[in-house]
């Protein structure tokens, strides 16, 4: 690649002929990320091949030179080789950046520096390839749950939804591949649907900031990105298979890429997971099983100054829900809750019964970039996603097999992205966003839709500049504005539109009447501002300090917007209000990092003020033909989270680390006072490892995960009339469990099995002592217990 | 470049096909078809008395509106009664017939009948599923001494069969109302 440069030098340069020139190009090289001088590049003038290298402080100086401009290029073994003209006007100073990444030495990729570095003045927190393999028989969630400020929300071990310092759903995006992952997000239940083994590594931006993807991130954002595919001839794949103890299932992912040196290249990969009931340490977790199957398919080319990608991939996933959970009115929780196992507990089966989701989603994606001089990194994508949705309940009678959620949605998304520079320590990411949405819902479910048909376009366009002020500083600006209309077939129950009022509030938008339904066209127009502002100071070599504020909006989703009616796993009726105005979010987060050889940490404190925060409440007890059941409502109100994460190492030997995580996040609603429901309970993580590179690069590694009891929670208890023991009895919905402990192993050798493949054999136990807890964030805790002990055998296959 | 081309028109016609999705007019009403709205008990004599019919109805389902509950009158005292339950899904015109659904998946339901402690009555299962077990859309109800209280009816899906009543019963709620009757 670096031939490729020169070349390209060479043919631009006219050969100059040598003068009596007496001036001279002196300099520097420094790092573009963290302003260090890099010592070691060498810069080459083209034609002549007069050629310098740098020394300790980075400072060249190129003798000789005559008045004219000047093609040059400089490299250094861990960057990107750059071409640059230089015009030399007597004796002349000049800085230049390079790109300086050890790890992507060579790479050619479609991507410019702006996704290397998302975001400069957030502390981002990275998985690692590693780390991803580790979890390949999990989700996404599992993954990222091993981050600090993240928990996940879980429904069963199954459906895992990532909450970054305390907020999730609508309010963390997702950036699949490059592409925002629009899978019914909105709901708690409906997990990310991807496959965790198409990431090659996965970033986790805490908060807004990353406006170049969304301005509505009031969470954060994950990106999962693919492989980084050299430009040269090659063949390789890898295959790793894991084999559960509990589950009584396995996962086998396989993936194979063709690279060319012409710069063609080409990926498969596929999935497949299979798991039966999970277990408790006492018993069997009816129902709970899944059944995975992904594929994804790549290829490009990959140039110097072009490129084009396509990648398509393909996710489909049946998820069994517990059994027990599934339940009547609050006389039904009374006894599931008040009972200390579950209600139901059948044999072990890899059947998959009802409850159970099924959802397929297809991700297509084209994009091109193109360098061009003076103007930068164009890259145009074009996205396509469909979600299919099936929620199946236990239904009578005819509709026994019919869904009773049928969702399809139907996403377009065109992105224009330019990464320029504008100058030498000044860089600009801009761009626009168009997107057109279509959910559909089945009517032939035979029940009423749970969210409704929607048409929803959306606009964007950003700006965010970042500007390098010296060797220590630096200074990151940006904004972004968002438009989103929504045009919505909504059919009331006129029960309802009356109660709230809604037939005198908003008679033009009634389309036509039934005869206990109204069908109702509103159309909403948002308007949405976003954006962020920081700095990072370097220090001391290895310290660093980021500031950031960001500004988020969020439209509300269809659930927030036109719940109404029963969610059934969550045994309540759930109340939308079709008034909602966007979230805004301010978040002020602060870090100090240093990363030293033998110890290291990072502490990040922040604090989120959100106004019109949309929160979910009880309000009363509605009686049906079927039992009471709690009412839930939205309501926005003003809200504070505060919470600090820390991360630490230290190295006593080569051999021995020591690992340390903690998070905690405190969430308040600042108008009614008292604490925001589902808050991650403080927990901290400690971890020892040995490694040993000789002994065949053994790893162990025994990790303790302490989680508190969450005490801060809002008491949403309520009674209901017993009629069999004919009391009343309390229906304790909020009582978090208890605090508990759980010790995890994990180990791995590698064998060299030929000159180009290597196997790596893993055996990881979870749940060690097998410890019977309840997560406070687990839907199915009042139901059930959590997993058991786990024994889990793992084998990689790199060829 | 040729190849760049010809992946371009490829991918525009992709988008042109994509986005020809029939624009749909409004979208079809959903009338829940499982629903249970009303359920009514009735409980006819062994002698001159009156008929008693207990009703509950809620044609909003999980709506706003509360079931309405009609108890026609009395319970004559030492009298014998055939009850009769009769579930209905009244959003749909004409009214269908859930009884049928229950009666035809007799193993995977039962009624339970609940006295409270004060109401002198008593209970009789008197129809069955295919394998002996009650299913209880029919049964006998005896009324005693003069005495007021309620009378649950529970409907449950799936429960343990045989089982020694509502509280080992497990399965899950179709229907609970409970009528204050009297026996005079």
């Amino acid at each position: 690649m670096r031939i490729y440069a020169l070349m390209a030098l060479l043919f631009f340069s006219i050969t100059s002929i040598s003068q009596n020139c007496n001036n001279s190009l002196s300099g520097k090289v420094i790092d573009l990320h963290d302003g260090s001088a890099l010592a070691g590049a060498m810069i080459i003038i083209a034609g002549t091949e007069q050629t310098v290298f740098t020394g300790s402080d980075g400072r060249f100086t190129l003798p000789e030179l005559c008045n004219k401009t000047y093609a040059i290029q400089i490299s250094h073994p861990y960057c990107l080789t750059n071409g640059y003209k230089v015009k030399v006007e007597g004796n002349t100073n000049k800085i230049f950046y390079l790109e300086h990444h050890l790890e992507e030495l060579n790479e050619i990729v479609l991507k410019g520096h702006a996704q290397n570095h998302k975001l400069n003045t957030v502390s981002e927190n990275k998985l690692s390839k590693e780390k991803i393999e580790q979890f390949s028989n999990g989700s996404l969630g599992d993954a990222l749950n091993s981050l600090s400020g993240v928990s996940s929300l879980n429904t069963g071990s199954t459906v895992v939804k990532p909450i970054i310092n305390g907020l999730h759903s609508s309010r963390v995006v997702l950036i699949n591949n490059g592409v925002r992952m629009e899978d019914q997000e909105w709901g708690v239940e409906h997990a990310p649907n991807l496959d965790i083994n198409t990431a090659e590594n996965i970033t986790l931006i805490k908060g807004a900031g990353a406006i170049q993807y969304s301005g509505d991130a009031i969470a954060g954002v994950i990106i999962t990105e693919p492989e980084k595919i050299f430009i040269k001839d090659s063949l390789y794949g890898k295959t790793i298979v894991s084999a559960s103890s509990n589950g009584r299932g396995s996962t086998i992912t396989s993936k194979l890429t063709k690279s060319n040196d012409n710069g063609w290249f080409g990926t498969l990969q596929g999935t497949l997971k299979r798991y039966g009931d999970f277990e408790a340490p006492d018993y069997v977790l009816s129902n709970t099983g899944t059944f995975e199957r992904n594929a994804s398919f790549r290829f490009g080319l990959n140039r110097f100054n072009y490129g084009i990608e396509g990648y398509y991939s393909f996710y489909k996933n049946e998820i069994g829900i517990l059994l027990a959970s599934h339940i009547g009115g609050a006389e039904d929780q009374v006894r599931a809750i008040n009972s200390d196992v579950p209600l139901v507990i059948n044999d072990f089966t890899y059947t998959i019964d009802y409850p159970k989701q099924d959802i397929t989603h297809h991700l297509a994606r084209v994009k091109a970039f193109k360098k061009l001089d003076g103007i930068g990194k164009i890259s145009l994508q074009y996205d396509f996603q469909q979600n299919h949705r099936l929620e199946y309940d236990i239904r009578v009678g005819d509709d026994a097999d019919t869904p009773s959620l049928d969702l399809v949605l139907k996403t377009h998304t065109l992105l224009l992205d330019v990464n320029s520079k504008l100058s030498e320590n000044t860089t600009l990411k801009s761009g626009i966003m168009a997107r057109y949405q279509d959910n559909f819902a089945d009517p032939s479910t035979g029940v009423r839709r749970l969210i409704p048909d929607y048409e929803k376009y959306e606009l964007g366009i950003y700006g965010i500049s970042s500007f390098q002020i010296n060797d220590n500083w630096l200074a990151e600006a940006g904004a972004r504005f968002d438009y989103t209309y929504m045009d919505v077939y909504k059919f009331y129950r006129t029960s309802f539109w009356e109660e709230r009022n809604y037939d005198e509030l908003f008679p033009e938008i009634v389309v036509e009447e039934y005869d206990n339904q109204i069908l109702t066209n509103p159309q909403y127009n948002f308007y949405n501002v976003s954006g962020t502002l920081g700095t990072t100071y370097t220090f001391d070599n290895d310290y660093k300090l980021f500031f950031n504020y960001s500004l988020a909006s969020r439209v509300p989703n269809p659930s927030e917007l036109f719940s109404e009616g029963l969610h059934h796993s969550a045994s309540r009726i759930e109340l939308g209000d079709l008034q909602f105005t966007s979230e805004i979010a301010h978040k002020i987060s602060l870090t100090l990092e240093k990363n030293g050889d033998v110890f290291g940490f990072s502490a990040q404190p922040f604090i989120n003020n959100i106004n019109d925060f949309i929160v979910i409440e009880p309000t009363e007890v509605e009686q049906t033909i079927r039992g009471n059941f709690q009412v839930w409502e939205y309501r926005q109100t003003n809200a504070q989270l505060l919470g600090l994460d820390v991360d630490a190492y230290y190295a006593f030997t080569n051999n021995f680390k020591f690992k340390h995580q903690f998070s905690l996040v405190k969430g308040y609603d600042r108008d009614e006072g008292g604490p925001l429901i589902s808050m991650p309970p403080v927990n901290t993580t400690n971890e020892i490892t040995y490694e040993n590179v000789k002994a065949n690069n053994l790893k162990l590694a025994l990790q303790s995960e302490f989680v508190f009891r969450q005490n801060e929670y809002p008491n949403n208890n309520f009674e209901v009339y017993i009629a069999e023991s004919e009391t009343w009895e309390l229906v304790d919905v909020s009582t978090p469990p208890d605090a508990y402990h759980l010790l995890n192993f994990r180990s791995s050798m590698d064998f060299k099995v030929n000159q180009k493949s290597n196997l790596t054999l893993g055996l990881n136990v979870t749940n060690l002592l097998n410890t019977r807890y309840r997560n406070y964030l687990n839907s199915l805790r009042y139901y059930a217990d959590d997993l058991g002990r786990n024994f889990l055998f793992n084998l990689k296959f790199n060829y | 470049m040729k190849t760049i081309k010809a992946l371009s028109l490829s991918v525009l016609a992709s988008i042109a096909l994509a986005s020809c999705s029939n624009d749909d007019d409004t979208p079809e009403i959903v009338n829940e078809e499982e629903v249970i709205t009303t359920m009514t008990v009735t409980l006819t004599p062994d002698d001159d008395s009156d008929v008693v019919t207990l009703q509950t109805r809620d044609l909003d389902g999980d709506g706003s509106d509360d079931p309405v509950i009609t108890i026609s009158g009395p319970l004559s005292s030492g009298t014998t009664y055939d009850g009769v339950i009769v579930l209905l899904n009244e959003t749909e015109d004409p009214a269908e017939d859930i009884t049928e659904e229950v009666e035809e998946e007799s193993d995977e339901h039962q009624f339970f009948y609940t006295i409270s402690s004060e109401l002198d009555v008593t209970t009789e299962y008197a129809n069955y599923d295919d394998d002996g077990n009650p299913l209880g859309t029919e049964f006998t109800l005896t009324a005693g001494e003069v005495s007021s209280g309620t009378i649950t009816f529970t409907l449950r899906h799936e429960p343990t069969k045989p089982n020694d009543g509502i509280d080992d019963a497990g399965g899950e709620t179709d229907i609970l109302a409970t009528f204050s009757v009297s026996v005079e």
